[in-house]
Parts: C-alpha cells; sequence; structure tokens
C-alpha cells in the first residue's frame, strides 16, 4: 500500500500511569477515507491513546505518523494545526453563544478590531450544507436539540481544518433517530476525503458504519479486523475475552399481586409545564415493566416522584396499597423501594468515601451499623467485604476511594447496596449507562434474579435494546404521557423508535389492568 | 493502600514546605529592610519558650485559633464557609457577660453557667445562617458576614442599655464567682492568664475528631459536604444537617467569645471591629487541611508564631507585622499547591517514582 494513503499512524505507543500501563506498545494505521472503529470496555485504554493523539498526554515511548511524516504531538493546539478533531463526549460549548460564536471561539477571525461574525456564520453555513448538517449559525446552543449541538462540534473542528476526526463514544447522548442521522454524517465526512476514528464499545454501529475495527483489551492491541469480515459475536469476544451472552437468558415472567401503582401523577415544572402528565400505570410482583422513552420525556420526574426526591403536585402512589405519595426518601427507601439513580456520580455515591462508607449509603441509620449514635466501623467493614465477594466488586480493597475505581465497579457497588436492601421494588434507572458489554450482562442478570425472586422491577432506559432484552412488559413515555405499552415479544425498534418520538400510538393511554 | 500512603505523604508535604517558604520569604523581607533575620527569629523563639510565663501566654494565644480553626473547619467539612465566626465570638462574649454580671451562682457553677450560655448564644447565631441557608438558599458567605455586624452593634446596643460601667467605653466587670481563670495552673506558669479554655480546646479537637469519623451525625455531615444530592438519595435531612453543623461550628465560635470575657479580661469592651480571630480561624483550617490533628497543629504554629512576633520587635526592632506576612506567605503557599510542587519539581518526582 501506498504510504500516502496513512493518515495516522501509531508506532508502538506506550503509556504508564502510577501502577498501571494504560497503553501497552499500540500500534495501528488510520487509511485516508475509512472510518476505524476502537472498540474496547471500560478502562481498557482507549481514551488514553486518544488522549495522546490529540495532545493532552505524552506518550513515554512510540511515535505518531500523521500522512508519513513523524509528529510531536505536545498539546491541543497542536493537533489542530496537524488537522486533527476530536467530538468530545461532553461537549464543551457556550451555552448562551450561538452556533457561530462557539465555532469561532479561540480563533475568531477579525476584520479590523471587530469579529467578522457575519463572515464566519457564512463559512458555518457553506460547511453545514456541505455536508448536510441542516444547522442554523445563529441559532443559540440552549435552543437547539442534543444531537444539533453535537453537529456544532462537529462543524468546529472542520473549521479548524480538520482531516483527521476523532469522534469518542458520539452515539451515547443521542436518540435512535439522531444516530441514523450521524451515521449519515458519518458516512458523507469519509466520501469528502475525511478520516475518521471512532471510539465506541456499541457493537451494531461498528458493524453499520466502520470499515477497519482496532480491539483493544486492557492498553494491548488484540488485533485489526476488516468489519465486513467479521461479526458483532466475534468482535464482542475479542473486547471482553470470553464468550459473551448477548441475549439475556430469562423466563417467561409469572407476575402476580400489584407492588406500585401510580395513580393520576401530575408533576408541574417551574415555568408551569406538565413534565408528568396524568400517568397512571402498575408494577405487579415477578414483573419487569421497562419505561421507553427518549431523555428529557419525563423520565426523570417519574423516577424521582417515586422515589421521594420530588414533590408531586397531583395524583396518588401506592405501595402495597399505602399511599407514600410526597414521602420523604428515606421513608420510601425503608418502606421497601430500592433506588439505583439515573446519575451515579450525582446520586448514587459519594466519589470521596471509600467503598465500604459507600455501602451504608442507605442503611447507615439503621441498628446493624449505627448504635447510640455511634457508627459501628466493623459492621460497616464486614458489610461491605460481604458486598464486595458477593457482587465481584474489583476494587483494591473496602478503604479504596469510589472516584478512583471503573464505572462498571462503581454501578455494582450501588446495585449491591440497593440489592442487599431486600427491596419489594426495584427502581433502575439507566442502570446500564456507560458500562461495558461484560458489566452490561451482570446489571441484566441482576435485574432477572430480583424479578424471579417476586420483586417488581421498574427499568427505565434510554436504549430500546436493553428495554426489549430485559423488560416484560414495556411503557413508552412521550412528553409526560405514557403514549403506549406493548411487550417485547409483539413489538420491535422501529415502532417502538416511532411510539417515543410520539409518531405512533398503540395500547392506548395505559389503563391500569 | 498504597495510593493512600503516597496522598497522606503528599498532604504533610505541601503545608511543611509553605511553612519553611514562608519563614525564609519573611526572613528575605526583614533583610531587604535591613533588620537580622536571624536575630528576629532568635529573639522569637526566646519569647515563645523564654519562660514558664511566655508559654502559658503562648498557649492562651493558641486556645482560640484552635477553636476557631475548629469552627471554619467543620462548616468546611460540610460544604459551607462560615466566615462568621467573628459574629459567633461576640455572641458568645455577650451571652458569657449576661449571666457573669447579671446572675448569682456559686463558683465554678456559675463559671460553666455562663460558659454553657456563651456557647448557646454562638451556636444558635451559626445555626441562624444555616437556617438562612437551608430553608431560603442564601450564601452562608453573605448572611454569615453581614451577621458579624449585626452581633457586633446588638452586642453594643445590650451592653450600653444595660451593662455599661459608668465613665467607661466598656462593661461592667463579671461576677468574681465567673471567673473561668485556672489560677494553680496560672502561678505555675507564672501568672500567664491562662483558663479552663485549654482544657475544652483539647476536648474541642478530640471530639472534632470523634464526631466526623465515628458518628452517624458526622457521617451525614460528610456525605452532604462531598455530595449534598447524594445524601438527599441517601434519605438525609440535609437542611437539617446544614444548620446542625453551623450550630456546632457556632458553639466553637461562642466558646472563644466566652473565654476572652471569662478567662482573660473580665469584661467587653466596646470597640469598632470584630476581633478578627475568625479570619485567624480561616488560615488556621486551611493550613490544617480541615482535619482535628491538623488544626491543632496550625493553631499552635500560628499562634506561636502571633505570640512570638511580639519578641521580635523589642529584641531585633523588628516590627510585629512582618509575622503577619511570614503568615500569610504560608497560607499562600497553601493555597497554591501548585507553586510549591513547580518548586519542588524535581524532588517531587523522585518521591512519585519510588513509589
Amino acid at each position: 500500500m501506498n504510504k500516502a494513503d496513512i493518515a495516522l499512524e501509531l508506532k508502538g505507543i506506550t503509556k504508564r500511569f502510577p501502577g498501571i500501563v494504560a497503553n501497552d506498545s499500540i500500534s495501528f494505521q488510520l487509511k485516508r477515507g475509512e472510518i476505524h472503529a476502537l472498540l474496547g470496555e471500560n478502562g481498557a485504554g482507549k481514551s488514553t491513546l486518544m488522549n495522546i493523539v490529540f495532545g493532552l498526554y505524552q506518550p513515554e515511548e512510540g511515535e505518531i505518523h500523521i500522512n508519513g511524516v513523524k509528529a510531536m504531538i505536545d498539546s491541543p493546539n497542536k493537533a489542530i494545526e496537524l488537522g486533527i478533531g476530536m467530538v468530545h463526549q461532553h461537549f464543551k460549548l457556550v451555552e448562551p453563544f450561538t452556533v457561530t460564536e462557539n465555532i469561532i471561539l479561540g480563533s475568531e477571525p477579525k476584520r479590523g478590531m471587530r469579529i467578522d461574525i457575519k463572515g464566519a456564520s457564512k463559512k458555518v453555513k457553506e460547511l453545514s450544507e456541505q455536508y448536510g448538517f441542516d444547522i442554523d449559525p445563529m441559532a443559540t446552543i440552549d435552543s437547539i436539540s442534543v444531537g444539533m449541538q453535537q453537529r456544532v462540534e462537529i462543524i468546529k473542528t472542520l473549521y479548524r481544518g480538520a482531516d483527521i476526526l476523532i469522534f469518542d463514544e458520539p452515539t451515547a447522548v443521542l436518540t435512535p433517530q439522531e444516530i441514523i442521522e450521524l451515521l449519515e454524517i458519518m458516512k458523507r465526512l469519509v466520501a469528502e476525503g475525511k478520516s475518521i476514528i471512532l471510539i465506541t464499545h456499541k457493537l451494531k454501529e461498528i458493524m453499520e458504519i466502520a470499515d477497519t475495527c482496532t480491539i483493544i483489551r486492557r492498553g494491548k492491541v488484540i488485533e485489526s479486523v476488516t468489519v465486513k469480515d467479521t461479526n458483532p459475536q466475534e468482535l464482542a469476544e475479542k473486547m471482553v475475552g470470553k464468550a459473551v451472552n448477548f441475549k439475556t437468558e430469562k423466563q417467561p415472567a409469572h407476575p402476580t399481586e400489584v407492588l406500585l401503582e401510580a395513580k393520576d401523577l401530575v408533576v408541574v415544572d417551574r415555568n408551569g409545564k406538565h413534565v408528568l402528565n396524568h400517568i397512571s400505570f402498575s408494577l405487579h410482583a415477578g414483573e419487569i415493566v421497562g419505561i421507553a422513552g427518549v431523555d428529557g420525556n419525563g423520565q426523570t420526574e417519574l423516577i424521582e416522584s417515586l422515589t421521594g426526591m420530588q414533590s408531586v403536585n397531583s395524583g396518588d402512589i401506592l405501595l402495597k396499597g399505602k399511599s407514600i405519595v410526597n414521602h420523604t426518601p428515606r421513608n420510601i427507601s425503608e418502606s421497601g423501594v430500592s433506588h439505583i439513580p439515573q446519575d451515579r456520580h450525582k446520586h448514587g455515591l459519594v466519589l470521596d468515601f471509600s467503598v465500604s462508607e459507600n455501602t451504608i449509603l442507605q442503611t447507615y441509620h439503621h441498628p446493624e451499623i449505627t448504635k447510640r449514635g455511634f457508627i459501628n466501623v466493623n459492621a460497616r467493614d464486614d458489610m461491605a467485604t460481604r458486598l464486595v465477594k458477593e457482587f465481584d466488586i474489583r476494587t483494591p480493597g473496602i478503604d479504596t476511594r469510589v472516584g478512583s475505581m471503573s464505572g462498571g465497579n462503581q454501578q455494582k457497588i450501588i446495585i449491591a447496596r440497593e440489592i442487599d436492601k431486600d427491596p419489594q421494588v426495584m427502581i433502575a434507572a439507566q442502570p446500564t449507562r456507560g458500562l461495558d458489554v461484560g458489566a452490561i450482562e451482570f446489571v441484566h442478570q441482576q435485574l432477572i434474579a430480583q424479578r424471579d425472586q417476586g420483586k417488581a422491577v421498574l427499568l427505565v432506559s434510554f436504549e430500546l435494546e436493553e428495554i426489549l432484552n430485559v423488560a416484560d412488559r414495556i411503557l413508552v413515555l412521550f412528553d409526560g404521557q405514557i403514549v403506549g405499552e406493548t411487550t417485547p415479544e409483539t413489538t420491535n425498534e422501529q415502532e417502538l423508535g416511532l411510539m417515543m418520538a410520539g409518531k405512533y400510538e398503540r395500547g392506548g393511554s395505559s389503563e391500569t389492568k | 493502600m498504597k495510593l493512600n500512603e503516597i496522598f497522606k505523604r503528599e498532604s504533610l508535604f505541601v503545608p511543611i514546605i509553605a511553612i519553611v517558604l514562608g519563614l525564609v520569604l519573611g526572613a528575605l523581607v526583614m533583610y531587604v529592610g535591613g533588620y537580622d533575620p536571624i536575630l528576629a527569629y532568635h529573639s522569637m523563639i526566646t519569647q515563645i519558650f523564654g519562660s514558664t510565663f511566655d508559654i502559658g501566654e503562648t498557649i492562651r494565644t493558641i486556645v482560640p485559633l484552635v477553636m476557631c480553626g475548629l469552627a471554619v473547619a467543620i462548616s468546611f467539612r460540610a460544604g459551607m464557609f462560615n466566615i462568621g465566626v467573628d459574629g459567633q465570638i461576640i455572641m458568645g462574649s455577650l451571652g458569657a457577660l449576661i449571666v457573669g454580671t447579671q446572675i448569682d451562682l456559686p463558683p465554678f457553677l456559675h463559671g460553666l453557667v455562663a460558659i454553657l450560655v456563651g456557647a448557646l448564644f454562638g451556636g444558635l447565631w451559626g445555626a441562624l445562617v444555616g437556617y438562612l441557608k437551608a430553608s431560603k438558599g442564601i450564601s452562608e458567605v453573605v448572611t454569615s458576614i453581614m451577621l458579624n455586624f449585626i452581633a457586633l452593634y446588638f452586642s453594643q446596643l445590650v451592653i450600653n442599655q444595660f451593662m455599661l460601667q459608668e465613665g467607661t467605653q466598656r462593661s461592667q466587670m463579671i461576677k468574681d464567682s465567673a471567673s473561668i481563670q485556672m489560677s494553680w495552673l496560672s502561678n505555675f506558669a507564672g501568672g500567664a492568664r491562662i483558663h479552663w479554655g485549654f482544657i475544652i480546646a483539647i476536648l474541642a479537637v478530640i471530639f472534632y475528631q470523634v464526631y466526623l469519623n465515628k458518628t452517624k451525625w458526622g457521617y451525614e455531615l460528610r456525605a452532604v459536604g462531598h455530595n449534598p444530592h447524594a445524601a438527599n438519595y441517601a434519605g438525609m435531612n440535609v437542611s437539617r444537617v446544614i444548620v446542625r453543623t453551623m450550630f456546632i461550628s457556632g458553639v466553637f465560635g461562642g466558646l472563644v467569645g466566652a473565654f476572652d470575657v471569662l478567662g482573660v479580661f473580665k469584661y467587653v469592651a466596646i470597640s469598632s471591629t470584630t476581633s478578627g480571630l475568625g479570619f485567624d480561624g480561616i488560615a488556621v483550617s486551611l493550613l490544617g487541611g480541615n482535619t482535628a490533628i491538623g488544626v491543632l497543629l496550625s493553631g499552635m504554629l500560628i499562634g506561636a508564631l502571633t505570640y512570638g512576633s511580639q519578641g521580635m520587635s523589642f529584641g531585633a526592632g523588628v516590627p510585629g507585622e512582618i509575622i503577619r506576612m511570614v503568615i500569610g506567605f504560608i497560607i499562600f503557599f497553601v493555597a497554591a499547591p501548585g507553586i510549591v510542587r513547580l518548586l519542588f519539581r524535581p524532588f517531587h518526582k523522585k518521591t512519585k517514582k519510588e513509589s
């Protein structure tokens, strides 16, 4: 192959952090005009590698070649100069600014003393048309959707002349429809001669769009494969290092009595909008009910209402026939509701606490842990040790600060803690967000095990695959209302996707069965 | 465990280097100003340890600094910045003064009640800040500093109206029965004004350590300080934790005020400014990293430097303000650990590789 066809080549990149080799002699080639997926579990070293390419870290060994020329990338500015652009997972945008202002931020075109906004927005418009971004250069960031914000990030790199684009988990925040559009955009980018590195652990996207896939495990390249010669099963096994079960194994559900019942719930936000608009449903012992929906359609309010973290304007919530509406979180938790929160860093954990301090977060006031106002450190540590063992939490010790652990193990702590409370109802919000294949499998098995023990599980997720795989019954939430009820056996992703977009109704506004 | 050790070493490394740098920079300033820094530091040390009286007086200087450090530190640990310790001191003084002048009780008991009322006054003053934050969402930084002034003028009003010593700018003296001086220890220390505060400060440091790390309320306090959202999720009553913490913070401040009235001055002077001790408390808590032992050590250091600075002006003609500069330098380097690391980068890298 001609050398000039290689846009970016890494040769033997090694990066060590205290106690860990994040990248162990990593080499791979990004051909011009291809989409090259970088696949690996959390903590495999993908992000470290990309931060090296983008100039945020310096490798201890190895070389980076760009267009066949050896390059020293010692800062992001240098990377941009060399034509490398990065679309971060968490957008770096100034919300009240317009699209154009955000794009030119840091490299403003001057016209005398003034910033040439007009010229810049013209250029943005041109780029937008060239790649089919369909974006309004004068709209402010806070007025456009998450998908559009991501496009702003992409244009930002193109505006700075990027030829090599790095996408860091770009679909994590998008709706199914937005994902389709993003993949279209990526295809158009490579058609125009750009080269793309796609960091992801979603196999479906790799199969659909990537040309080559390099699999990284524990800081080492396992293999670079041509995507059309492989299949998802093979990719997953290479990533995890063992056989993976995709289809979650579970027996049919045997729902019995109603455990949790929501009746005509209404939550009105500060602007007077009905974020929950007369929601009713019931949750039976021995079933998993999935709440499908695009982020921001009332899921957060629903979970927080059910767990007492948010007050309800009207309606009732019954736990085994007793009203718990507007009770305190403590009260609801003690009555037998466990809650795996949506945002584990914000709500689920105190990151600066140790593993053992986090395992007692919900139950520290119980007499087994606290006697006469003093915490029994031995009882606490015994509990932590037991949970670490039972749930296979990978940690150097129970004194380890939780913030230094991987996302999967952090989530295991929460799940262990919430299951250990032996609840009647388990409310799991986005329980697998940001987790890799192995950890996702673990979480799903745990939820199903809870169901099989006769508990009621409410699973709120933005991932259709997860809902279809795990839930026994599906409710679709759109604009604060339940717009459909179905079962995984009788629906598919397309139909659910339409319902989630509010374009299709089925099953009526979920009557309590 | 290994990581933990590095962290611990690191957390000691910065303050120690900061102290050394502060003293060196102070010496440099003296040298430039035409003073003899070695003589100055020598006279400072003589002043601190020169006689039993001096040691006693040094301890007297240290006690309120440690207490104020604890007051600031406990609010820090709950995620708040209490800059109203000055006001809490004033309220504590007022409470102790009222009991000390207006009520008749047997000795010992009188002092005890006066201390408790002073602590309560300070505590309530602190709790008010907590209440305003918890229920109305008003920043404790704003309310606590404003309440400093309110406390100052309220206290003056009460003294002027009810307890003014005729013809002076100060209150009446407290009754002898309310004195908390420890005469046996004072005699032992050559007449230095040592009082119960010495014992209470030690107890306060122990209380702080145990409360934060061993009790349920301390666990809640730290959870709220690190992550109030998670605390709420965990069913903790965040508002109550905030009010409770500010009450304790205020009690520490109130005790300082009570000690001053009952153990040192025996009256309250009408002054146009607050003592500023609360602000020294910020320095102490910062240098001490908000831990019990850290606050104790940094309170001892700053207290000793403050008292020793008097010796510098006698012995070497150096203005005492230089020591305020030294303290300022130390706090500066602690608050900007990046500078310390930058200066000691080669050394720092070495220790990292070893580990």
